[in-house]
């Protein structure tokens, strides 16, 4: 069985069910033509059935021996983690401050640089970025407690 | 307008100092990003399009398509330097470009890729000057109807060549209608898929998603690895970065089939740069007198392909900017752009906008010249850019990418929304869902639910009106069939061999 198959189509005819459930609440015809519910009901219900078919392939299709890399994801979401703290923290510190951070976060714990190394990449690029968009472009940033 | 005093018009819209300087812009920052592996056109104009909200849509228009063509150029010199290519286009360069630099003919090999895209650029220009105001005349007939099946037929080509996996590209290119389909139904004013949230009633902004998706899940992708390539020197001078005369002669077929065969397959929606490269260097090879070369440094094996994925960008844009159906995921970013800019894209974009149509083609044709100027002598200057390390590039993209967005709207929850595409691009990539059905069920989406409720209220419910006329009717079999002929083994078998090459 293909495990990524098998899982992320029994995810999909979720959504699917969910949307045919959604769309079954609101209007399929109206005396005007079709209704707010008339395309995702058709669309919902295609995508059950082809999720269904790629579950039903997945655990036709054997099993897969494949070496299973952990570090290479890892990575992926730590940065992703990195990501989404700093958009979390975007409107308590502002712009400048989270995108430093991010990048002190990239550049230290990711590729293992030097903190000072890490510091200075972190900061010269918030830097660049309040300097080239909030300043010459004019490009509205969420402002942290000292403005930037 | 007859297309001489549109190009003439065309000329002087291009030739204004301001769209001179964003075409250069445009031009340079393509040649860059087409450099940069892992990061592509439609990422970076995706990035960038929430900048070009004040600029005039013909200047922007400019700068955008000059990313989207000047990525093509830039993507051979990474091909040919480091043996990884800059952007999907320039794999195939990789076989023949990479074995001349070991050889010692970087620079030939690298002269050659410009004067071919050069050369097969300028004919895509042709190709779409010419052949854009006929077809966009031709569609003037078009009703919902007629848009709902070509709609249809583009989404369905596109399925067909996105994946190994039909299914689960026709699975990506739902989940890009129902991201659609989220906000206020303008028909009835029913908010749909909003999750009680009011942030959500307009529905969710297209760049968010194509940032997400492609700029930000790809950095994801790469970051994987801490690995970096070994590039290889470029010699310096221009006479180093010329091909002999013995190269041009072996390349002048080459010349030829890539500006044939590239804009060919690019007026063909779905199948892209990629396998318009590799279709050029398999033709070009069929007819050598010499296969045997390929794959061991032939001049016409970095011709063919870099010809190819030059000209197919002025083909791309021909259903684009005529009937408003893009093919990919880069011309799906630019409809967008047109959408955003207030603009109608479809057959009468022409009529209604020559200055934003002919300047740009005009400034195509300055921004070929351009980017022969930038890509021979300054080759080398660009492949520094290869020496940048990553943990300095990937948080720039983050960074822009943030930007990118925030500028939208100046809303933090467009922010974490991108957060969340981020993950979902990661997850497709790694689950082998292809994004650019996703990307066009996104873009598509509302026009094609908008044109079936309007022709199915033409017919008072009775779907037969979908079949009943003539373009409509073939080009719902058209799609139909590209959906079902895959179940036939052997087509099927063809089409994942096709993919896999």
């Amino acid at each position: 069985m293909k495990k990524a198959d098998f899982w992320s189509g029994l995810a999909l005819a979720g959504l699917g069910a969910y949307i045919v459930m959604q769309a079954r609440a609101w209007d399929y015809l109206t005396p005007e033509g079709p209704g707010a519910g008339f395309f995702p009901l058709w669309y919902g219900i295609a995508m059950i059935a082809l999720s269904l078919v790629l579950v039903a392939a997945s655990v036709r299709g054997g099993g897969e021996k494949r070496a299973v890399d952990t570090l290479g994801p890892t990575r992926a979401l730590a940065l992703w983690a990195a990501l989404a703290v700093s958009v979390a923290l975007l409107k308590v510190i502002g712009f400048a401050a989270s995108f430093a951070l991010l990048t002190y976060a990239v550049v230290a714990f990711l590729y293992g640089k030097r903190w000072t190394v890490a510091a200075g990449v972190g900061i010269a690029s918030a830097a660049a970025f309040h300097l080239i968009f909030a300043v010459a472009l004019g490009v509205s940033l969420p402002a942290g407690p000292l403005g930037f | 307008m007859d297309i001489i005093s549109g190009l003439w018009q065309g000329f002087m819209v291009a030739l204004a100092p301001y769209n001179l300087l964003w075409c250069f812009i445009g031009v340079l920052l393509g040649t860059l990003v087409g450099i940069m592996p892992g990061l592509g056109p439609a990422a970076t104009i995706a990035m960038l399009l929430p900048l070009t909200f004040k600029m005039e849509p013909a200047t922007a228009m400019i700068m955008l398509a000059g990313i989207y063509y000047g990525a093509k150029y830039g993507g051979s010199t990474t091909s040919i330097l480091l043996n990884v290519p800059g952007e999907s286009a320039s794999v195939v360069t990789c076989l023949d470009g990479y074995q001349m630099a070991r050889q010692g003919r970087a620079g030939a090999a690298l002269g050659i890729a410009a004067i071919a895209s050069f050369v097969a650029g300028t004919v895509g220009v042709l190709g779409l000057m010419l052949v854009a105001p006929p077809l966009a005349r031709f569609a003037l007939t078009f009703s919902s109807p007629e848009y709902f099946a070509l709609m249809s037929l583009g989404l369905a080509m596109v399925v067909l060549l996105a994946g190994k996996s039909m299914v689960k590209a026709l699975l990506a290119m739902l989940v890009g209608l129902w991201i659609a389909s989220m906000g206020t139904d303008l028909f009835s004013s029913t908010s749909r898929f909003t999750f009680g949230n009011m942030e959500m009633l307009d529905g969710i902004d297209f760049v968010v998603v194509a940032i997400g998706v492609f700029a930000i899940g790809e950095v994801m992708a790469s970051v994987e690895s801490r690995e970096e390539g070994q590039v290889l020197p470029v010699p310096k001078g221009l006479r180093n970065l010329l091909p002999t005369m013995q190269d041009m002669k072996d390349c002048r077929f080459a010349f030829v089939n890539g500006s044939v065969v590239g804009f060919l397959v690019g007026v063909l929606p779905g199948a892209g740069s990629t396998i318009a490269s590799f279709l050029s260097y398999g033709l070009e090879k069929a007819v050598s007198k010499r296969p045997e070369m390929f794959g061991h440094g032939a001049p016409e094996g970095v011709a063919a392909p870099e010809g190819a994925n030059n000209s197919e960008t002025g083909g791309a844009l021909v259903p684009l900017l005529t009937l408003g159906i893009p093919g990919s995921g880069t011309t799906a970013i630019l409809l967008a752009a047109l959408i955003l800019w207030g603009l109608r894209p479809g057959p009468l974009l022409i009529q209604d906008n020559p200055t934003l149509f002919w300047g740009l083609v005009a400034s195509m044709y300055i921004g070929n010249v351009m980017l022969l100027v930038l890509n021979l002598p300054l080759v080398p200057a660009f492949a520094q850019v290869l020496r940048l390390p990553v943990y300095i590039l990937y948080p720039l993209i983050l960074g822009v990418s943030l930007v990118g967005v925030l500028s939208v709207s100046g809303s933090v929850f467009d922010a974490s929304m991108l957060v969340a595409f981020s993950l979902l691009g990661y997850a497709m990539r790694k689950l082998d869902y292809p994004s650019a059905p996703l990307i066009l069920g996104l873009v598509l989406g509302d026009g094609m639910e908008r044109a079936l409720r309007q022709s199915l209220m033409m017919s008072q419910g009775d779907l037969s009106i979908l079949v009943s006329r003539p373009a409509s009717a073939i080009m719902l079999a058209l799609a139909v069939l590209i959906l079902v002929a895959p179940l036939a083994r052997g087509f099927n078998r063809w089409r994942q061999k096709a993919i896999e090459s």
